[in-house]
């Protein structure tokens, strides 16, 4: 039954126009979100009692933490389907994801580490978060490195593919390593059952910028995605179709 | 499922569950080096898991509260010293808790006060007594806006001397 709804899907023609096809959309939305929420953030949200206005870094340190390791899941997750279904475009979206999961785990450390200056004292301290989600960073640019190194696609998703899965191992890692282990970076605030551990009108805004940087991840799939179907199927009779018109289309 | 993929499904996740297993054993066996700091009842006990005890002259790291009237300052100088007793949600503070003297020539971190957690990096100079040369601020995962940590009584202040 899924596999009928599925199925179209395989073929990178369908794939590319649907990812097409949502892309505006999910730009717009991103725009949108991310518009009112910075804002809110910055300017309206309440400073905290503690760390003043400083914590206002937390709207982007904490979208991009967590949205860092939910890109490594979706990553690992078409690894998984490329190397057993041996998926070509599992293998492409993989290829697509991994540089942007990549530049949201620079930017998690690196806001953290700003914030870590003024507020513990320190841009860096080896502890397990910090030290696990530096390994994260290792990870993406090991896969980034794999697609890369061979000129054969199938053989590179399958290398990579491989380093994806394994890496899985160190997500519960990053989650977990604050209360597994002493460590100088406070618990989870807002990605655990329950209450969040700050004030409605402190958890909205962070809600509203959340869902305006997973738009925006989503679109920069999209757009990264279509990119590595055009480059594995530039031989294919669509495409050099699809670049005519384009071509024509332009003159005009 | 056809039999290929059966197989290579199976290849697969038996990799990944063993290296889950070795990271986990990797990981216990490491676990009394990854945690950060000592906390001060373990100065005097050991290790909660290990029971492993802090020798005089070590470098360790050493986290907790600090304990509120503890601080000294001295008026000439930057030298500050203060007690550290266990971390513990909510904070609290009672006379029986294991204390720990952390004695430190430096800037303080911004959010360094009475009943802040912090780490500091130094030497156990005798039993109780630690020479810090870099104190860390730690906070909790609690954020709210000032007037409401007013209404709730929470201290906010920096120590003034």
């Amino acid at each position: 039954m899924m596999w009928k709804w599925l199925h179209p899907y395989a073929n990178p023609e369908t794939s590319y126009h649907f990812a097409g096809k949502i892309l505006p959309w999910c730009a717009r939305l991103a725009f949108a979100f991310l518009t009112i929420g910075i804002t809110w953030a910055l300017l309206f949200a309440p400073a905290d009692y503690q760390q003043g206005d400083t914590f206002r870094i937390f709207y982007i340190h904490v979208p991009a933490a967590m949205l860092s390791m939910g890109i490594y899941l979706g990553m690992a997750i078409a690894a998984l389907s490329g190397l057993v279904w041996q998926l070509k475009l599992a293998d492409a979206s993989a290829a697509a994801m991994a540089p942007i999961g990549a530049t949201f785990t620079f930017i998690a450390l690196i806001t953290g580490s700003a914030w870590g200056k003024p507020m513990w004292g320190t841009w860096w301290i080896w502890d397990a978060r910090l030290t696990s989600e530096l390994i994260l960073l290792f990870l993406y640019l090991g896969v980034m490195a794999l697609h890369n190194a061979f000129d054969d696609k199938a053989l590179a998703g399958k290398a990579a593919g491989i380093l994806a899965l394994v890496g899985v191992i160190n997500l519960p890692i990053i989650k977990y390593s604050v209360e597994w282990w002493n460590t100088l970076h406070q618990g989870a605030t807002v990605s655990k059952l329950g209450q969040p551990s700050m004030t409605a009108d402190m958890f909205w805004p962070f809600l509203v910028c959340f869902i305006g940087f997973a738009f925006l991840v989503t679109a920069l799939i999209c757009l990264r995605f279509r990119t590595e179907i055009l480059n594995r199927n530039s031989m294919r009779p669509w495409v050099r179709e699809l670049v005519t018109t384009e071509v024509k289309t332009h003159a005009v | 499922m056809n039999p290929r993929r059966k197989k290579r499904l199976t290849i697969v996740t038996s990799l990944i569950i063993g290296l889950g297993v070795v990271a986990g054993l990797v990981l216990y066996a490491l676990s009394q080096n990854i945690d950060l700091f000592y906390k001060p009842s373990e100065i005097y006990n050991g290790k909660e898991d290990t029971g492993l005890k802090a020798i005089d002259g070590q470098r360790l790291r050493i986290g907790g509260l600090v304990v509120p009237g503890s601080v000294h300052r001295n008026s000439e100088t930057l030298h500050v010293s203060f007690k550290l007793a266990d971390m513990r949600m909510p904070i609290s503070f009672s006379e029986s808790d294991p204390t720990v003297t952390v004695t430190y020539d430096g800037i303080l971190p911004d959010l360094f006060r009475e009943g802040q957690g912090i780490v500091a990096n130094g030497i156990l100079v005798d039993g109780s007594t630690i020479k810090a040369s870099e104190v860390l601020a730690k906070h909790d995962e609690n954020y709210m806006p000032k007037e409401l940590a007013d209404d709730m009584g929470k201290k906010h202040e920096k120590p003034t001397y």
